[in-house]
């Protein structure tokens, strides 16, 4: 890895971000695919429309936001809605065409758990729970996942489902109802995996550049389907990873120890 | 009729040990004042909603005001766990705290149905999910119109509902702009409800924007500058993201947590004195 001049936390960011179209509409969860959704807006996709679910309709912030509802959010925003609108009129109503979601676990069907780990009544982790998680994964036309791989995170058994992606497998999510195509593709800081248009199990159908096929099947808590055609990550241009490091200074300065203003 | 107060009285006034209680704002203007003074009073078995539970609740749960809460994201955001609220519900620290889970779009249907007098919310969500499993209050409906099946949740009417504002008038009709999460919902479902604004002033209107929710359904409006903190008022101060990190070193041990309560909680008159107390310490 030495030789490479990015690191896998930039390579995951860079691989989610040319996921998301250059018109986009996209319901973003805080952390992983916010950094990711913004670069993209940052990159090749000047005109995406991003949406927060504190009621933020196509914001441009300078900065990564800390939470859902940073002030950058509403004061970069085309509009701001209350919170029963979005999830009404807006998630439930079909309005958005990408919902980008981070997780603590998934399976091999791309389900998410955020809610905790071991018995409900007696966690051994207990997680903060859904936001708005579900709802964007039932309804959005298409849903990207992106978290850190990792036995502890791609597990064999959720103990909890809180949000839907492929549920049983085959044609279990249509079944129950649920709108869009559910998750299209899960990317790690490893590589990506998509799901079997039968089977609908996530398969690795893409390495990023220096990882091994092996070390993504010790990461992984099932036994991992490989694509025959395993393609490599192409490298992060030299303009992303300028751009995303930008980002990350800027996000860095703006959170800088502060003071009440008076 | 809106009266003005100060928050000492409103909440010796309105909330009583045992009530449902939701303070409620979306990361913006988080009534923090509010949930402290609460502290203060020693108000007892109370059961918090709030959509995300973040700080303020984290130290009422550590305080021992809470029985049981209604939620549907608890974190420290941007941060990590809350550390007192999972010290209450793993290990009944200070006592057990039970909990009613819903995602988002649950907990907004059902503010919004308390709010238009219904009993229940109708919604299409939760299919597939593992939440109807741990929470009784999740069941199904079908549409009599399509036969399609729906889920039906119970309408949130709390006793008392709490909000920060920017703004209200001597008349007390309140304004507020920016981020307005579930403020209004939570105002017009709840029974009684107190709104701590920034400051008082002669005139509010939708002008510049915002919104206005007129004085009939507001019994009582606190002048309380800062009294988001940490959180933040648009227009007024930033968020305090800094503090935000301080509070997960400060929560973590119990012992530490409540010496630092009483320090610069129990030990102070009011939320201007809290203030004033923190910055001594170096804390904002």
């Amino acid at each position: 890895m030495s030789s490479l001049n990015f690191n896998l936390q930039e390579m995951m960011t860079v691989a989610a971000s040319r996921m998301l179209a250059a018109d986009d509409v996209c319901f973003v969860g805080i952390g992983l695919p916010s950094a990711a959704a913004n670069l993209a807006r940052l990159t090749h996709a000047e005109n995406i429309k991003l949406i927060y679910e504190s009621g933020t309709l196509d914001t441009k912030p300078k900065t990564l936001p800390l939470s859902i509802g940073d002030g950058e959010l509403s004061d970069t925003a085309l509009s701001v809605i209350s919170v029963p609108e979005m999830f009404r009129y807006w998630l439930q109503g079909g309005k958005i065409r990408t919902g980008f979601l981070g997780a603590a676990q998934v399976d091999r069907f791309a389900n998410i758990n955020t809610t905790v780990i071991g018995p409900y009544d007696a966690p051994k982790v207990r997680l903060p729970g859904a936001g708005g998680a579900p709802l964007i994964a039932s309804h959005c036309q298409r849903v990207l996942i992106t978290l850190r791989h990792s036995k502890r995170a791609f597990v064999e058994q959720l103990d909890f489902i809180t949000s839907v992606g492929f549920y049983e497998g085959g044609n279990s999510r249509e079944e129950l109802g649920l709108r869009g195509q559910g998750p299209v593709m899960v990317i790690t800081d490893l590589g990506i995996l998509e799901p079997d248009p039968i089977s609908r199990e996530l398969v690795l159908t893409h390495l990023h550049p220096g990882v091994s096929v092996e070390q993504v099947i010790t990461a992984t808590g099932w036994p991992l389907k490989i694509d025959a055609d395993l393609k490599t990550t192409p490298a992060p241009t030299a303009e992303e990873l300028y751009l995303l490091r930008e980002l990350n200074a800027r996000t860095q300065e703006a959170y800088a120890p502060d003071g009440l203003s008076t | 009729m809106t009266t003005i107060k100060t928050l000492k009285e409103a909440i010796a006034l309105y909330v009583k040990p045992g009530m449902t209680v939701a303070l409620e704002g979306f990361t913006h203007l988080i009534p923090n004042a509010a949930g402290l003074e609460i502290i203060r009073q020693g108000i007892k078995n109370l059961t918090l909603v709030r959509m995300t539970p973040d700080l303020i609740y984290d130290q009422m749960i550590g305080m021992g005001c809470a029985d049981r809460m209604i939620f549907s994201w608890g974190g420290n955001p941007g941060v990590g766990s809350l550390h007192r609220f999972r010290d209450a519900y793993e290990n009944a620290t200070p006592h057990k705290l039970t909990i009613e889970e819903h995602d988002h779009a649950a907990m907004a249907n059902a503010y919004t149905a308390g709010a238009a007098g219904l009993p229940l919310a109708v919604f299409d969500g939760y299919n597939g999910t593992s939440y109807a499993d741990h929470n009784a209050n999740i069941r199904s409906i079908t549409c009599p119109f399509t036969g399609k099946e729906l889920t039906a949740i119970p309408a949130l009417r709390p006793d008392v509902g709490i909000i920060h504002a920017q703004r209200a008038d001597r008349d007390g009709n309140v304004w507020l702009d920016g981020i307005s999460g579930v403020q209004k919902e939570t105002v017009l479902a709840s029974t009684h409800t107190i709104v701590t604004v920034e400051e008082i002033v002669d005139h509010v209107s939708e002008d510049q924007g915002g919104c206005v929710i007129p004085n009939w359904v507001i019994d009582a409006v606190c002048e309380t500058p800062y009294g988001a903190f940490p959180s933040y008022a648009s227009g007024y101060y930033e968020r305090n993201n800094s503090f935000y990190m301080q509070w997960d070193e400060i929560s973590r041990d119990y012992d530490r947590f409540l010496h630092w309560m009483q320090t610069f909680v129990l030990e102070t008159k009011d939320f201007s004195e809290y203030l004033e107390k923190l910055r001594e310490a170096k804390y904002v």
